[in-house]
Formats: C-alpha cells, sequence, structure tokens
C-alpha cells in the first residue's frame, strides 16, 4: 500500500492526488475486463467490438488523470500507429487468406486445407482471429482519436 | 418485458431528448447525451438486446460523451441559437 | 422558419407512428423474421460453428462482411480526424 501512494505521489502529470489514485486503481481492472469480453466473446455478450472500446478508454483514463504526455509512455505514438494497421491487417488479411487456401473470401473452414482441424473448430478459431484483430483496431483507434481531438492535433497536452 | 419500467425509461429517454437540444450550455448537453445513450442502454437490455446494449453502453455513454467533451474544451462552450 | 421545422418534425413522427401500426407484436413467434432467418440459424449455428452465443457467429462468420467494413469505417474515420488536425495546424 505504502508502495502505491509513493508510486501515485512521484508521477507527475495531472493536478488532484485523488482522481490520480482512483485511476490508478481502476485501470488494471478495466483492461482486464476488456481481454475478458475480447477472449469470451463466443460465449458471453461481448466480443471485438466492445472489449477493444473498453481497453481503448482504459488508455483515455489514464490520458485524463495524468495527461497525454504520460499515457505516451504506456504506447507511443508508433506503438498505437502499429496496432491500429496491424488490426485491420489481421482482419482482411486472414480473409484474403483463407481465398487463397482454396475457399471464398473470409470463409474460415477453408483453412482446414493448411491444419487439418474439424471444420466448426475452423468456424470457431477464425471468428476468434478476426474479434482479435477488431479488438487492436478499435482499441488503436479510440486512443488516436482521444490524443488528436483533446489536445487539437499537437499530442501534447491534453484537456 | 415490464411495462412499467418500459413507461419510466421511456418517459426519461423523451425528457433527456428534449433537454439536451433546448440546453445552452454545450457541456451540459453532451452529459445530458451521454444520460439519453445509458437509458437507451437500459431500454435495450431489458428487451433482451445485451450485445447491443453493451456496445451502446461502452461506445455510446463512454467514449463518445469524453470525444464530445474534448472537442468543447478545444472549441467553445457556448452555442449560437 | 422553426413553426415550419416544427410541423415537419411532427408530420415525420406521426407517419412513422402510423407505420409501427403494422408491426408485429414484441417476440412474436409467428413474424417473418422469427420464422425464416432466425429459426435456420438457431437450428444451424451451434452444429457448424460449435459458438453458444449465436450472435457472435452471426456478426463474425456468416455477415463477416459487415463486421471487416464497420471496422474500415471506424479506421477512415480515425485517419480523417487525424489528418484534417494536423493539416490545420502546420
Amino acid at each position: 500500500m505504502r508502495r502505491f501512494r509513493e508510486q501515485v505521489q512521484n508521477t507527475e502529470g495531472g493536478t488532484d492526488l485523488i482522481i490520480r489514485t482512483s485511476v490508478r486503481l481502476m485501470v488494471p481492472f478495466i483492461q482486464l475486463f476488456g481481454l475478458y469480453v475480447i477472449v469470451h466473446g463466443h460465449y458471453s455478450p461481448g466480443g471485438g467490438f466492445q472489449g477493444g472500446v473498453l481497453l481503448g478508454s482504459a488508455f483515455i483514463l489514464l490520458a485524463l488523470a495524468y495527461g497525454v504526455e504520460y499515457s505516451k509512455k504506456y504506447m507511443s505514438e508508433f506503438a498505437n500507429f502499429l496496432t491500429v494497421n496491424i488490426g485491420v491487417f489481421i482482419f482482411v488479411g486472414f480473409g484474403i487468406l483463407c481465398a487463397l487456401v482454396g475457399g471464398f473470401f473470409l470463409d474460415y473452414g477453408a483453412m482446414a486445407n493448411v491444419f487439418p482441424m474439424p471444420l466448426p473448430e475452423w468456424r470457431y478459431w477464425g471468428v476468434f482471429v478476426v474479434e482479435v484483430g477488431v479488438g487492436m483496431g478499435v482499441m488503436g483507434i479510440m486512443v488516436s482519436l482521444y490524443w488528436d481531438l483533446a489536445s487539437a492535433g499537437s499530442r501534447k497536452e491534453g484537456l | 418485458m415490464i411495462w412499467q419500467l418500459d413507461l419510466i425509461i421511456l418517459a426519461l429517454v423523451v425528457i433527456c431528448a428534449l433537454a439536451a437540444i433546448n440546453v445552452r450550455d454545450l457541456l451540459g448537453a453532451s452529459v445530458i447525451f451521454g444520460v439519453y445513450s445509458f437509458l437507451m442502454c437500459l431500454l435495450w437490455a431489458e428487451m433482451g438486446a445485451v450485445d447491443v446494449a453493451f456496445t451502446e453502453a461502452t461506445v455510446g455513454a463512454g467514449v463518445s460523451t469524453i470525444l464530445f467533451i474534448a472537442a468543447i474544451f478545444r472549441t467553445t462552450r457556448r452555442s449560437k441559437d | 422558419m422553426k413553426v415550419f421545422a416544427l410541423l415537419a418534425t411532427a408530420l415525420t413522427g406521426a407517419i412513422l407512428l402510423y407505420g409501427t401500426a403494422d408491426f408485429p407484436a414484441w417476440g412474436d413467434p409467428e413474424s417473418p423474421a422469427s420464422t425464416h432467418v432466425s429459426a435456420y440459424f438457431i437450428e444451424t449455428v451451434v452444429r457448424d460453428t460449435h459458438m453458444p452465443n449465436l450472435v457472435a457467429a452471426v456478426l463474425g462468420d456468416y455477415r463477416a462482411y459487415d463486421t471487416m467494413f464497420e471496422l474500415v469505417v471506424i479506421y477512415c474515420a480515425g485517419m480523417a480526424v487525424l489528418a484534417v488536425l494536423r493539416g490545420a495546424r502546420s
């Protein structure tokens, strides 16, 4: 507990101690819940889009409480750029890969020609891969939108 | 579907929509719009569309309100009309 | 002008309310949507994809085009905001 308090007091940025402390407490749980929503989307409500927005909103919360500069320590602009493009690329690339190995575009069952698994299982895991792509893309885009809107394009200081 | 709950939520949705149009302060309007989104989320969850309710709660009430507030802080808080 | 806008809004709302009179009741098992599409998905989704959540199966597998272009639309929105705000600064 003391280490946590020192960590909060020693980080620069932000103004209010209460907001900084509560954000530091909340962010890991929000990220854990976002990952759970993405991974467990086959069984419960949720999926790539909602989980991606939750993961992005954790970073937005960090940027709100500590400033845009501080949140860039955890996800740099280049990492954000990479996340967005890899996320979209996973979705489209997986669809094209399915077409290349002998099926239709986004026909996950065709992947059984490459790696033998029952057809329903391949459709199950294909949806999982696609949802991870959606989650990565949406997370990066939400953070990038907030950075741009809150700092009027400079990405230096937020609200 | 419980009609009493439905009636309360729908009435609050209409009130929130009218208030969001009529409020002069844009910050207040965006906060009321977040409340409206959350009430729509409750309505959808009550009708059994939990996936749509989840999307509305995260995107409509969460991120879009923050983006509105960020845009308002960088422009102006007062509306023209 | 405001009176005209109010009149147009009220007229559109009245037409829409009149249109809802022909809708099937909420959760009606005899409605067209419940007799063709829903029945097909309920019968085949778990057998064909092993996914208990029908919504995730429809969004990710049967209607994957829709989800893909949803992601592309959001990507374009992010790129447009980046281009406009960065361009306005320089």
